[in-house]
């Protein structure tokens, strides 16, 4: 008998002036032990389903047609019984512990709200389930506070707690996405683990195919909150019958060989016209920058020796201050024109490397070298503002990374202001047109606002204000780790071309591998603070010889 | 939608104002509108109070001794010339709470403003610098709040009052009252815009300026100030309330406004002198009026607070 059955789901939101339909016409069956992906991009509607089987809609939205039934009972009727038998597990274990409390006393409560049991009993029971989750000593982890966990750790608590009352279906919403590749790969062994030994159903919801393909038994792809296609895991990801599941599929980077361009979602049920192509090298941003002549024997940034530590524990009295070492003598050169790979798990300080190369940290130790000269030595303000000018840098997050209170052509103007560039307004604005016609946004964007555009159009922006000044060095900070896969293709497109044509020398951080293996022409693997490898990507790849690299191209997700 | 709307491709102003999610809100809640519109006759009125009242209390001239305590128009006894009837020095009382409530009103303002021009400035480089700056700013908010702002005033005052000869005390009495309500109100803003600042500050779009080589001072200004105004403008509006109440107060002890040119409280210290003696209406009307102004006024701020901080609910 089938588990969990969903029948004709539709979930609305309405609004003051339209309703906004999330899920529409869902139909779905979970059976015991067994895992159902649930993918699909940001707004298809994935996380919807998952609530409302919940019963955890945030008002206004509402389930408007269709049921819900587990064991056959409409899950509405036994909506107080809903965390016994039907509990979810997170995104971020960072925030879905409550950190006032130890585990100990999150799982006791949580056992004993659901069943009726004695202290001593519910202790017994939580240790266990810790042991069970994976968890070393649980006797003693069990009296610690959740700062106290890393963060594979805390969300194998959550885990645990999802355990608490004995489900029949567990909900993990994006189970893994804020962890790190290693602690992803054990985290869904568990959980599989679990479907298996427990008889647990599992609705993995999750925009990633490689979790699903690692994962799930079967395999549903929902599309603007329609489902398009339901299958098992083999037949959707090996043979998608869908146009949709095709090129979803298709855009997926691969991290097994090298391609000339990332394959793009193609299909779409917008019709966008496409834009004109731009002829870029004889476009004024491929001209006149300064010093742009090829002097490539030369490095065009060498970093020697760098490193940064900041302060955990702050004193008044040096020895009591504590420090942590973020960046540690990391040392590499980029040849103009190339593309370095940094690559690490969260935390390995490439990010650090990265605003130190920019100047939002001043190095603690070790020497930057652009085009030659010492950064630190540059002691007047207008020589480091020339410097400063041909360095810019695209962050990782397109929600915070735009002023929302200035107008998207404000914000392409504002290093063009700064740096005096134009000699009036009128030269400004022509110039912000054409960044924008070459992020493929049109100059008609300039006039909105940054809430107006989506995440893959923010990032634009984000690279047409770092083109403003003509660069000769780009840093990308994770520039699509945000993103959609099928918007991550475009950005990195667009980033491809942007460098082919400008002749721009950047370097591209990521923890994705596979991006790293189109994108990059060296790569340099970081693990806490220090670069552990450095290669030509094709070499790193096929050969890795650190232990470290070994194992994350080991635990590079593949379909 | 009116028909000059349809022309426009972008609508006016106004119209956006009507139809965004506060205009909404505001149109949603009808206490919120009565508030509004209670809050704009009675501002209105007391700016335009030289224009509208039927006479100047501060001429002299024009009070006469005969018409003293004469009750409201429609009670016994009563004269249609004073609607609102007249206090013990034969003043119309309808334009002295006319011309009262604008000392009032803008004692609040101008308090407000100061307390929010010093608060937005210590608490920006406060948030943004962190450090020293922050140690130093945040230790004279904390000792700013925990002195009542009633006796902050009343040290000023008695300081005034020996440093400063006799006849010049009761002109600068209205600067005491500003400077003290501005001084109690300071702090909250700082705190306020710090801890916006240091959210802010983290973004990146704070770092992208960094990189393109704004300077701090820049960034504060055109980044970080517009994306922290919203709770300053909620704590600004119940403020004012807050000023206007203090004003009162302290009028009503007899610290602030002198009785020859009256705010609100110093009406209510008045009236309350008759209050066992017949004459209720010199303590009822200035009373009344300042109750519906500051609850008006704390009214619209609580729907400002519900549109633009979603964090103070």
């Amino acid at each position: 008998m089938t588990l969990l059955s969903i029948q004709n789901l539709t979930v609305e939101y309405p609004g003051r002036k339209s309703t906004f339909t999330a899920v529409r016409d869902v139909t779905l069956s979970l059976e015991r032990g067994e895992i159902l992906g649930l993918v699909g991009e940001s707004g298809a509607g994935k996380s919807t389903v998952g609530t409302a089987v919940m019963g955890l809609l945030d008002p206004p939205g509402r389930v408007s047609e269709g049921t819900i039934t587990l064991d056959g009972v409409d899950v509405r009727e036994i909506a107080q019984l809903r965390g016994r038998r039907i509990s979810m597990i997170f995104q971020d274990p960072l925030t879905s512990l409550n950190p006032m409390f130890t585990v100990e006393q999150q799982l006791i409560d949580t056992i004993r709200a659901h069943r009726d049991v004695s202290g001593a009993e519910a202790l017994a029971e939580a240790v266990a389930l810790l042991a069970s989750v994976g968890i070393a000593d649980a006797e003693t982890r069990i009296r610690q506070y959740p700062h106290q966990f890393s963060g594979g750790m805390r969300q194998r608590v959550v885990i645990a707690l999802a355990l608490c009352s004995n489900p029949d279906v567990i909900i993990a919403d994006e189970p893994t996405t804020a962890l790190d590749v290693s602690i992803q790969a054990q985290i869904l062994v568990l959980i599989r683990d679990l479907a298996r030994e427990r008889g647990v159903g599992v609705i993995l919801v999750t925009h990633d195919m490689g979790v699903i393909a690692q994962t799930a038994d079967r395999v549903a792809v929902m599309y603007r909150g329609r489902l398009v296609e339901v299958g098992t895991t083999q037949q959707v990801i090996y043979a998608p019958s869908h146009a949709y599941t095709k090129s979803l599929i298709a855009a997926v980077p691969r991290g097994d060989i090298k391609l000339e361009r990332f394959p793009r979602v193609s299909y779409s049920e917008d019709t966008t016209p496409p834009r004109a192509e731009f002829a870029l090298s004889s476009h004024w941003l491929g001209k006149a920058r300064e010093g742009a002549a090829a002097r490539s024997a030369e490095p065009l940034v060498s970093v020697r020796d760098l490193g940064i530590r900041f302060p955990t524990v702050s004193a008044i009295l040096p020895r009591n201050r504590r420090y942590i070492d973020a960046v540690k003598g990391a040392s590499f050169d980029i040849a103009q024109g190339e593309v370095l790979g940094l690559v690490g798990e969260s935390g390995s300080g490439k990010s650090t490397v990265a605003r130190m190369l920019s100047g939002i940290y001043r190095p603690g130790t070790g020497s930057i070298r652009f085009d030659g000269r010492d950064l630190a030595t540059v002691h007047s303000s207008r020589e480091r503002q020339a410097i400063r000018r041909q360095i810019q840098m695209i962050f990782q997050d397109p929600f915070s990374s735009l002023n929302p209170r200035m107008r998207v052509e404000t914000i392409v103007a504002e290093p063009i202001h700064h740096n005096r560039l134009t000699s009036s307004e009128a030269e400004t604005r022509a110039i912000v047109a054409d960044l924008l016609e070459v992020v493929e946004l049109g100059a008609a964007a300039g006039r909105k606002f940054p809430h107006e555009f989506s995440g893959g159009q923010r990032q634009r922006i984000s690279i047409a204000r770092a083109l403003a000044t003509r660069p000769r060095f780009l840093i990308c900070d994770e520039p699509t780790s945000a993103l959609d896969v099928s918007i991550q293709a475009q950005i990195l497109n667009l980033l491809k071309d942007l460098r082919d044509a400008l002749n721009l020398t950047v370097l591209f951080i990521s923890h994705d591998l596979p991006v790293v293996r189109q994108m990059c022409d060296r790569v340099a693997v970081m693990r806490n603070g220090q670069i552990c490898e450095l290669a030509e990507t094709e070499a790193l790849f096929e050969h890795p010889k650190a232990e470290y690299t070994q194992e994350l191209i080991r635990l590079m997700p593949q379909i | 939608m009116s028909p000059k709307m349809q022309n426009n491709p972008r609508p006016s102003l106004l119209y956006r104002m009507f139809d965004s999610d506060a205009g909404y809100k505001f149109r949603s809640s009808p206490i919120t509108v009565l508030a509004g519109v209670v809050a704009v006759l009675m501002i209105g009125a007391a700016i335009l109070a030289p224009l509208i009242a039927p006479f100047d209390p501060f001429n002299k001239a024009s009070i006469d001794l005969m018409n003293s305590l004469t009750p409201p128009a429609w009670q016994q006894g009563g004269n249609p010339a004073f609607l609102l009837g007249t206090d013990d020095q034969g003043r119309d009382l309808l334009s002295a709470i006319l011309y009262g409530t604008r000392t009032s009103v803008m004692v609040g303002a101008i308090s407000v403003l100061l307390a929010v021009t010093a608060g937005i400035f210590l608490g920006l480089i406060a948030g943004y610098f962190g450090g020293i700056v922050d140690a130093l700013v945040m230790r004279i908010v904390d000792i700013q709040m925990t002195f009542p702002a009633i006796m902050v005033a009343l040290m000023i005052d008695g300081v005034s009052r020996t440093l400063l000869p006799r006849d010049r005390h009761d002109d600068l009495a209205i600067f005491v009252i500003i400077l003290a309500m501005a001084l109690s109100i300071w702090p909250q803003v700082a705190r306020t815009v710090r801890a916006s600042t240091m959210v802010e500050r983290g973004r990146e779009y704070v770092q992208a300026a960094q990189v393109i080589g704004r300077g701090p001072w820049v960034i504060m200004a055109r980044h970080v100030l517009p994306n922290v105004m919203g709770p300053v403008l909620v704590i600004a509006t119940i403020n004012l309330g807050v000023a206007i109440l203090g004003e009162a107060t302290l009028s009503f002890l007899g610290v602030g406004i002198p009785a020859s040119e009256p705010s609100l409280g110093t009406l209510i210290r008045i009236g309350n002198n008759f209050i066992f003696s017949g004459e209720r209406w010199m303590l009822i009307y200035p009373g009344l009026t300042l109750a519906l102004l500051v609850l008006s006024v704390n009214l619209l701020g609580d729907w400002m607070r519900d549109v633009l901080d979603p964090k103070l609910r």
